[in-house]
């Protein structure tokens, strides 16, 4: 029944333990460390979005008739995380720590609260409208990673 | 769709929970000159000065940051709105900002018509409020997430109403018995009920989301604020029974448990935290947790204590709550609060490029926030030490102590001002709702 909630939230963590590692990293200024890490975090948030963007909010759309909802909302919400992600790419590429932490600092507030209200409201909103065909969203999300 | 609900566009525009944050701090400075000039706050909590002192910190500090706060935050954490928010804050802050300071002067004079008007203005301030907050609690498709905040507004309800009913026996409107058992209620639903059933409900969502910590165990979450609204109850039972010598105690017992399970809790998912960069809203929020631990066990053990200890043991309490608790982790939030909502509709306002607006860290520098740490810590070692030590150090920390409150405070009131300086000239406005570009 909650297999979508299940399987995004999972990776919301996951996203969170890499970008916990780069700031950490940046911290002690180990910048080797911290690119490793900033890149697999930098690739593991674009992911998660495309697997919501093409796959579960098309779905949810189509299905709930909520083509001007909570999904717009969100994805501008991932415009708005992309571009901060870019913004800490260039800090780490100019060893920049004060800018890198202080963007960090503004991408974490932002993630967290956007990953609530999609944990809160639209992942149980998308449990119940996509319940029949959840097993198979989650494998098509899943085979995103490929 | 406008009430999915998910939109920080629902928010209230910045310059509305603002208005709050910056006028707040001005009550902790008015509380400190008023005990510096009057130093008989220390003799007994019952002093004018004691009570007008706990009620700039109470309602007009703690109060104006909480509300300030919710009006902000439930839109997030419900996804639901609050109707008529920028009126509700207006109402908010007129009904604090003058009844705080009204009450205050009715305790210091002893005047039946400032205590009336005071209680008046607070309950038009709070009443408005708490039903538009009301509103978006029910409305709410988080559940889980209101059910704490619910019970906080209904203990703020019951405070007022205990308030309303002391301040009427005190003017002399209508008569009270047992005005002492009525007041230790008041104060246990607001401190406990309204505060800290309010700052659990808010730390299950920030504490994880802040410091990337696990979340709170389930049968935390479950069950803690139930068990503190069943402690709350049971100590407002009436208090006339022979089964046990200390009746207080089956209420007691499960207050002073829940402050320290919360506490504990907190500490040790703070201790098992990812992120692991020095911030000071942590050191706050490690600090009031600390404090609240002490203030449960001082408050367990206060009624064995020696007669000659107990006046000044329940002025400790109210430090140890008030300031050590309640104070640095409202603190520890208004850091992460301000400078990311400043940040937050300045890019959306403006549509402004990332690099040329500063970021959270530019808009609050750490250094300037790492100081009011330090004169917070200095000011509850020198207030909590005051009693302990011999006559004359001892007046001479409180004093110091009160000053470091006064320092402390100008010094939040001077760093969130830095944070509207900046939001300011880059071309924000604070009357306007955040909309994305």
């Amino acid at each position: 029944m909650h297999d979508i909630s299940h399987y995004l939230s999972t990776d919301h963590a996951h996203c969170d333990t890499l970008f916990a590692a780069a700031e950490n990293a940046v911290a002690r200024d180990d910048w080797r460390t911290a690119t490793t890490q900033f890149q697999a975090f930098d690739i593991a948030t674009r992911l998660h979005f495309t697997r919501e963007e093409s796959i579960l909010f098309p779905a949810f759309e189509a299905r709930t008739g909520m083509s001007h909802g909570p999904t717009v909302v969100m994805r501008g919400e991932h415009a708005e995380i992309r571009e901060i992600l870019q913004g800490m790419a260039e800090a780490l590429l100019g060893k920049d720590a004060d800018s890198y932490l202080g963007l960090a600092e503004t991408l974490l507030m932002l993630l967290r609260q956007h990953n609530l209200k999609e944990e809160q409201i639209l992942y149980p909103l998308a449990d119940q409208a996509l319940a029949d065909s959840s097993g198979e969203l989650v494998r098509d999300m899943k085979s995103l990673a490929g | 769709m406008a009430d999915s609900g998910l939109s920080y566009d629902q928010g209230p525009p910045f310059g509305a929970p603002l208005r709050l944050f910056l006028t707040a701090p001005l009550f902790p400075l008015l509380a400190a000159c008023l005990g510096l000039v009057m130093p008989d706050w220390q003799t007994t909590r019952w002093t004018g000065v004691s009570l007008a002192m706990t009620h700039l910190i109470t309602l007009g500090y703690l109060g104006m940051v909480m509300l300030g706060a919710l009006l902000q935050m439930l839109p997030v954490v419900l996804g639901s709105p609050v109707p008529a928010a920028r009126l509700v804050g207006w109402c908010g802050w007129l009904g604090l900002g003058l009844g705080a300071p009204g009450l205050a002067l009715g305790f210091l004079l002893g005047e039946p018509l400032w205590l009336v008007a005071g209680t008046l203005l607070l309950a038009l301030g709070l009443v408005p409020f708490s039903i538009a907050i009301a509103v978006s609690l029910i409305k709410t498709r988080a559940p889980r997430v209101a059910w704490p905040i619910r019970l906080a507004t209904l203990a703020l309800l019951i405070t007022l109403a205990l308030g309303s009913v002391l301040a009427g026996a005190l003017s002399g409107l209508w008569p009270v018995q047992a005005l002492a058992d009525l007041t230790a209620l008041h104060a246990a639903w607001g401190l406990l009920g309204w505060v800290l059933i309010l700052v659990i409900g808010v730390a299950y969502q920030v504490v994880p989301m802040l410091q990337i910590t696990p979340d709170y165990p389930a049968w935390v979450t479950r069950w803690l604020t139930w068990l503190m609204l069943a402690g709350l109850l049971l100590y407002s039972a009436p208090s006339s029974t022979d089964w046990l010598p200390n009746n207080d105690l089956p209420g007691a017992l499960p207050l002073c448990a829940s402050c320290v399970v919360f506490a504990v809790v907190t500490l040790r998912l703070q201790a098992r935290r990812r992120r692991r960069i020095a911030d000071v809203s942590l050191d706050f929020w490690r600090l009031g947790m600390v404090s609240l631990i002490l203030a449960a066990l001082l408050f367990a053990v206060l009624h064995g204590l020696p007669a000659a200890w107990m006046a000044a043991a329940e002025i400790s309490l109210g430090i140890l709550f008030l300031l050590g608790f309640a104070a640095s982790v409202v603190q520890g939030m208004l850091y992460k609060i301000v400078p990311f909502l400043a940040w937050f509709h300045l890019k959306t306002q403006t549509g402004a490029r990332l690099g040329a607006i500063p970021n959270m860290k530019q808009m609050l520098p750490e250094p300037l926030v790492r100081q009011h740490f330090r004169l917070h810590l200095a000011m509850l070692i020198l207030l909590l030490a005051a009693p302990i030590l011999p006559a004359p150090l001892g007046q001479v920390s409180a004093s110091a102590g009160l000053l470091l409150l006064a320092g402390g405070a100008m010094r939040l009131e001077l760093n969130l001002r830095h944070a509207k300086t900046l939001f300011l000239r880059h071309g924000g406005r604070l009357g306007q709702a955040a909309e994305n570009k």
